[in-house]
């Protein structure tokens, strides 16, 4: 008895390939085109956006004014491929990614203690999980000059205000997929009369881990954030992607600000993509096949 | 022809050859007990009342009956998930294997890795645990399927799998959630002739729950029909078949009878 359950693949082609030899050069080509399809459209409001842009810049604009919007190839060559600019803006952005990446790693570790901590017992649930909302519902950004104020300007201070502000998602998500856990799989556990560790270890974690994930993901996006508002508002120490946008724009070197924002937000993108890739790689292959087997 | 049967344990095994760990039928200890269980949840149900079962090595007893009849509470409380509120449940099983109405597979390990789980709860040692698992795997016809992950699976597929999970413990009872509930019939068939053959071999105790009354009768020694809500037992059925049973039988008219009578109770209890 077998069973053919083959995964259909990604954008199927309308008419499926008959069973059998001719499948894979049926295939290809298909994919190439669903490819083609899936870029296309992207491509297209990319194009538009930047003839709006253009137009914008050379139509609308005086030429006076023309600093408040430069057009694209101005952003390239007097920001990305101006060798000094580059160069302080892949510094900025290190430094960036350094204060976001341990504001994530720290918030992390504590979001998923704290999760772990309210999954072991209703009451510690109960009394935890307020704070967790209050952190997120509290402004962060009304808490920025309380963190300088206690911690200074510098690394510290940056990093804390990204823990704060990606440490919801984490409890959040990992609380979630904790608690996910159908009763028969605790039921199963109960029988063979486990100890809470083992529990979590072998069923609860890796239950949370497609939750988990999904909560990273976003986590991550917001340290990016919390970095560059920290950034901004310090404004001292060592300068960030945030306090280099601030500089050019003091300045008025607009293609160098445009470049430092599109630096800024590529972190973002990368960031986002990074922690999908990796949920993807940590628990695609047994999430995705069972949501289709379910 | 009525026979009604008193509770009294197993009747007429014997035509067959009888699984190896039981001696002469009415001697064998039963591995499950219960007299005059019963059960009240806190919010008021109740879902047993005064139940008397017996389960012996070597039998397989079903209890059919209406949906919420607290048939699974039984199981649960067989179990030990579930205290009872009276009445007494003697267990002596060492191992117990419990067959839920889903597979509950780890959807994150492999077959094999999920095979291997409850000998890993209990702490057996990592190669005899390996060497249980691959014969469990062989011996519910999943060979070549150990590195598949459950969502690759068919229904039929994962509650193999879950069978061969609870074999590798060796429990001497066996306790079935409408473990076939969910399938369609030709496989929901061919898993029943697989179980019987497992029973057949392991000679374990069975408690087996189900809503579908010939495979109640094609699969039991003994047949319990239950009434609806508070569940109690109100006919006890002995299944005359042996061991070695023939998916033909269900055609024959002794099945039908048999059939019939577990119906008609059903029927009765019900209203």
């Amino acid at each position: 008895m077998s069973i053919d359950l083959r995964a259909p693949a990604a954008g199927a082609p309308a008419s499926p390939p008959p069973a059998g030899a001719p499948a894979s050069p049926v295939v290809a080509p298909a994919r190439g085109r669903s490819l083609l399809r899936g870029w296309l459209p992207p491509l297209a409001v990319l194009a538009l956006v930047l003839a709006g842009w253009y137009a914008v810049a050379y139509l609308v604009l005086e030429p006076r004014l023309q600093f408040l919007l430069p057009p694209p190839h101005a952003v390239l060559t007097d920001g990305f491929f101006e060798p000094q600019v580059l160069e302080r803006m892949g510094e900025a952005v290190a430094r960036t990614v350094q204060v976001a990446a341990t504001g994530l790693a720290i918030a992390i570790v504590l979001g998923t203690a704290w999760a772990v901590a309210m999954s072991q017992a209703r009451w510690v649930e109960r009394s935890l999980f307020p704070y967790a909302v209050v952190l997120q519902t509290i402004p962060i950004l009304a808490l920025v000059p309380l963190i300088g104020f206690w911690f200074g300007f510098g690394f510290t201070s940056r990093v804390i205000v990204c823990v704060l502000i990606s440490l919801f998602p984490i409890v959040a998500n990992t609380l979630f997929g904790l608690q996910s856990v159908d009763r028969s799989h605790h039921d199963l556990f109960t029988l063979h009369g486990v100890g809470r560790w083992t529990r979590l270890v072998k069923l609860q974690l890796p239950a949370a881990l497609p939750a988990v994930f999904a909560g990273l993901r976003i986590a991550a996006g917001l340290s990016v954030i919390g970095a560059i508002v920290g950034d901004l508002f310090f404004k001292q120490g060592e300068p960030g992607i945030g306090i280099l946008i601030d500089n050019y724009r003091a300045r008025l070197q607009s293609p160098e600000l445009f470049a430092s924002i599109i630096a800024a937000s590529l972190i973002g993108v990368v960031v986002f993509l990074l922690f999908g890739w990796l949920g993807r790689r940590v628990v695609g292959a047994w999430y995705d096949e069972s949501r289709r087997g379910a | 022809m009525s026979v009604t049967s008193a509770p009294s344990s197993r009747a007429a095994t014997s035509a067959a050859p009888p699984p190896p760990p039981s001696g002469p039928a009415p001697a064998a200890a039963p591995c499950l007990r219960f007299r005059g269980l019963a059960k009240t949840f806190p919010d008021g149900t109740t879902a047993l009342q005064g139940v008397d079962l017996d389960v012996a090595p070597g039998d397989f007893v079903t209890v059919v009956g209406p949906s919420g009849c607290g048939k699974s509470t039984l199981l649960r409380i067989a179990s030990g998930l579930e205290r009872p509120s009276a009445g007494e449940a003697q267990v002596s099983a060492e191992q117990i294997g419990y067959v839920f109405q889903d597979a509950t597979l780890l959807p994150w390990r492999t077959v094999a890795r999920n095979v291997e789980l409850l000998a890993e709860l209990h702490h057996r040692p990592r190669a005899e645990t390996r060497r249980a698992a691959a014969e469990a795997i062989e011996l519910v016809g999943l060979a070549g399927h150990e590195q598949k992950l459950p969502g690759a699976l068919s229904g039929g597929m994962r509650m193999r799998a879950s069978l061969a999970r609870s074999l590798v413990l060796e429990p001497q009872l066996f306790l079935f959630d409408e473990p076939f509930g969910a399938l369609d019939e030709i496989t929901r068939e061919r898993l029943g002739d697989e179980l019987l053959r497992l029973h057949a071999a392991k000679g374990f105790g069975a408690l087996f729950i189900t809503h579908s009354v010939t495979e109640a009768v094609y699969l039991s020694t003994r047949v319990l029909v239950m009434s609806g809500r508070p569940g109690r037992i109100v006919t006890a059925v002995d299944v005359p078949f042996g061991a070695d049973r023939d998916p033909e039988l269900r055609f024959t008219p002794e099945f039908a009878a048999l059939c019939g009578r577990v119906s008609a109770a059903l029927r009765e209890g019900h209203s």
